[in-house]
């Protein structure tokens, strides 16, 4: 991996930042945070506040979790580790970070606050992490990876939300409410998004 | 006596009542990108359950000497150490299915419906009735999937368990290629909530 050169590197990035929104969508596509996708997209306001909170928690654990597997699981030959250390370490992380914000800015705590311990179970971080790990990435890819992976969660609950708020009226089969709908519209979105499976080659 | 008839009462419960996927709409993450084929959906659900069932025991048994405000992260860390060894396992015996499962494995961890039943249940019954509800969640958990994988499976590539089936698998059938994709295992899974649903809601009609 070090071998590349630095330009190679942030090209790369660019393209797995951009695979990770359309092609590659976390949600739509490796089905991961599908439990809160499905629970907190009844309206647009609070998909919002969660999908940004994602954004940054992704983007900056796998950032730190790049670091910890290959500068010390890797050397000291315990990477069986990395599941209960990687969760220790996003635990710990959305903790902090939480205390952070309620310190210097109560209104962003305000906003983001209650989304934040959520994030912790929220399967996409560490799914992020792992397929992370799992390919192989260069630091600077896997912070665009993160980053990608992040605002494709976001489109997606935003879009789900969008529509849900619409729906909120219509007439819809008893059995098919809540869940069942959201998934229908989940897979009628997926769809779509396999259509720009053609705009990137990896 | 007793422990066969709260062994029944957790087994309605999982697999009806109180279904993880119908009902609670819990661990649909980690488990639905593997769907694609049975064999890897039954592998993936014998982990989830063996996971569930322990870690809802072990849970139980530490309920007394965990504090209460660092439990979230007693119990995940006890997930971890029974996702590790199921992942170990697989990756000495198995290595072609651990390859094929990749980090979904590994997903178990923050799989909703784990972390869900050892708060909801684990932190307040004794060992025995913890381990019966991880079971049986496990096993309700497990048949929704395996109906979805079937389906999955025959229709999109024609064949079941890796075996080709007479008529799915010849030229006179046009493969649902759908299926195989993503967006195959949201309306399968979506169909399959929306017959469970009306199913127990013309039960409850009918009691009432």
């Amino acid at each position: 991996m070090n071998e590349q050169s630095f330009n190679v590197q942030i090209w790369q990035a660019f393209i797995v930042f951009f695979s990770a929104i359309f092609t590659q969508n976390i949600l739509l596509i490796y089905f991961l945070g599908l439990c809160s996708f499905v629970g907190v997209s009844k309206q647009l306001k609070t998909a919002g506040g969660l999908g940004i909170a994602v954004i940054f928690v992704m983007t900056t654990t796998c950032a730190i979790n790049w670091f910890v597997y290959h500068y010390v699981l890797v050397p000291l030959h315990l990477e069986f580790f990395r599941f209960i250390l990687f969760i220790i370490i996003i635990a710990a992380f959305v903790q902090f970070i939480e205390m952070v914000i309620d310190r210097y800015s109560p209104v962003l705590y305000h906003n983001l606050g209650i989304f934040l311990p959520l994030i912790t179970v929220n399967c996409a971080i560490l799914g992020a992490v792992l397929f992370m790990v799992i390919r192989d990435y260069s630091f600077i890819v896997s912070v665009g990876f993160g980053f990608g992976s992040g605002i494709g969660w976001f489109l997606a609950i935003m879009a789900m939300a969008g529509i849900r708020e619409r729906l909120a009226n219509d007439r819809i089969p008893r059995g098919l409410q809540g869940p069942g709908i959201t998934l229908v519209i989940a897979g009628l979105m997926a769809l779509a998004f396999i259509g720009f499976t053609g705009v990137l080659q990896q | 006596m007793a422990t066969a008839n709260t062994a029944k009462k957790y087994a309605i419960e999982g697999i009806w009542n109180n279904n993880p996927i119908f009902r609670q709409v819990l661990g649909l993450c980690s488990t639905l990108a593997i769907t694609n084929l049975v064999i890897n959906t039954v592998v993936m659900c014998a982990a989830l359950v063996f996971t569930l069932a322990l870690s809802s025991a072990t849970v139980s048994y530490l309920r007394n000497v965990t504090p209460r405000n660092i439990r979230i992260m007693v119990e995940t860390l006890i997930i971890a150490f029974y996702v590790i060894i199921v992942d170990i396992i697989l990756k000495a015996y198995w290595p072609q299915m651990s390859a094929n499962l990749g980090p979904y494995v590994g997903l178990i961890i923050t799989n909703c419906i784990v972390l869900g039943r050892t708060e909801a249940c684990a932190l307040s019954n004794p060992p025995v009735g913890a381990f019966w509800d991880g079971f049986f969640n496990g096993l309700g958990y497990s048949y929704i999937l395996l109906i979805v994988a079937t389906f999955r499976e025959i229709l999109g590539m024609g064949t079941f368990l890796g075996l080709p089936l007479p008529y799915f698998s010849s030229v006179y059938f046009d493969k649902w290629i759908m299926m195989v994709m993503p967006p195959g295992a949201f309306f399968m899974l979506a169909i399959v909530v929306w017959v469970f649903r009306t199913i127990q809601h013309s039960k409850e009609k009918e009691t009432k």
